[in-house]
């Protein structure tokens, strides 16, 4: 029963007919909304060693749909693997996006709400806040789980495109519900396809298939005490290719800029989306 | 905590299958005169219609239809609407800004060039 049901969700991916193609960006959030009806099921990855630590694997699967034209919600399941460790699941995250105004303008504001339930062992990576620093990646995967994280997490996202060049900024604000100050983070990115216009025949690695662009991100401290100093900064080129069969393939090798981020973190990706997924449970629609 | 986590799956996957509304057209009203006038820039060209047809079937025809004939609870984009009484200024600020409230989302990710080309096989689909 278990394997027939399965297989009946693997033949209606099969069928999705799907396409994706984000933006290159790992952390930053633009303002383009899921397309309402549609699921993106994304797998993301950051690789990176910290100079006292072993090497690390974070990972997430995401669960992107379209609840409506301005509103998109998001499940997150984390877990990491570390280099002579441990494998561990490290919890789940639960975001919404809402869309305020309802028209393009040269600027958009977008609300961000997560909830957070994962532990300290998480090495994922989605932001940097507070005084987030490589030395909260060294610790024992025994020891790291056991500290229990429940957070709310709030962004600003604006988001602006001009002549194909797509610019996101997000102001983050995290706060632990059982203790601590309220931290704070940001991230800015900007992106462009290699070609603008699309060609009248199918091709696989022409230009209009590539986005390309740079994503920079960090913390800002906390409530007491404010600041870019105390805390790790990341920089680093991001590129993307919308592959054939409807995966997107994301890249992007990031730089530490201080002495309290990791020198390197590397991190991939790969996204496919499933148009319309209610449609497919309903005759006729198609 | 999982039959938690599956009501607000539920709460959040609902809304999208009854969102979606009929386009009624009264979108139209609201395009400014400055977008109205606005021309493709590829108008008529064989290469954009053909390059057009591409973005819609990848983009569009999941709700529109493979062929721009309608969905269930999609307009169709041969209809008179689209065909005559719309400029493609029109069409051009209705990608731009989608009409969120009716479900069709906004299209500004994609480059003005790719726009237009949509919009130029569109317009090539009453002949």
């Amino acid at each position: 029963m278990k394997s027939a049901v399965i297989l009946g969700l693997f033949a209606v991916f099969l069928a999705a007919g799907c396409r994706a193609q984000e933006r290159p960006y790992f952390v930053t959030y633009t303002h383009e909304m899921e397309e309402p009806g549609n699921l993106e099921i994304e797998f993301y990855n950051a690789v990176g060693k910290p100079p006292e630590g072993s090497r690390f694997t974070g990972s997430t699967v995401e669960f992107e749909y379209g609840t409506t034209a301005w509103w998109t919600s998001e499940l997150y399941l984390d877990g990491q693997m570390t280099q002579h460790d441990s494998t561990i699941f490290t919890g789940l995250r639960w975001e919404n996006r809402f869309r305020p105004l309802l028209r393009e303008h040269w600027i958009n504001p977008v609300l961000y709400v997560e909830f957070e339930n994962i532990n300290g062992g998480d090495k994922a990576l989605r932001e940097v806040v507070g005084h987030d620093g490589k030395n909260d990646l060294i610790g024992p995967n025994a020891e790291a789980r056991q500290e229990k994280k429940r957070e709310m997490e709030f962004k600003l996202i604006l988001g602006s495109n001009f002549h194909g060049l797509n610019i996101s900024e997000n102001i983050i604000a995290e706060k632990n519900l059982a203790n601590g100050p309220w931290e704070f983070g940001y991230a800015w990115a900007v992106s462009r396809p290699l070609k603008l216009a699309a060609s009248a025949h199918d091709c696989t690695f022409c230009g209009e298939k590539f986005q390309a662009g740079v994503e920079m991100y960090g913390g800002l401290g906390d409530r007491h005490s404010f600041g870019t100093h105390l805390t790790s900064h990341y920089l680093g080129p991001a590129i993307n290719w919308a592959a054939p069969g409807g995966i997107t393939l994301s890249f992007s090798p990031q730089f530490g800029l201080n002495d309290y981020s990791i020198p390197r973190l590397y991190r991939f990706g790969i996204a496919y989306e499933i148009d319309q997924l209610w449609g497919r449970f309903q005759r006729g629609t198609r | 905590m999982i039959r938690r986590l599956a009501l607000a799956l539920l709460v959040v996957l609902f809304p999208a299958a009854f969102v979606f509304g009929a386009g009624d057209g009264s979108w139209l009203r609201n395009v400014p005169a400055r977008d109205h006038e606005k021309a493709s820039p590829y108008h008529d060209q064989p290469d954009a219609i053909a390059a057009g047809r591409r973005i819609f079937v990848d983009r569009c025809s999941h709700c529109h239809g493979k062929n721009a004939e309608g969905t269930k609870k999609r307009p169709p984009l041969k209809s008179e609407r689209v065909q005559q009484q719309a400029t493609e200024g029109d069409l051009h600020w209705l990608l731009v800004n989608g009409n969120m409230r009716k479900g069709m989302p906004s299209w500004a990710r994609l480059p003005d060039q790719r726009l237009w080309q949509v919009i130029t096989y569109l317009k090539s689909l009453h002949e």
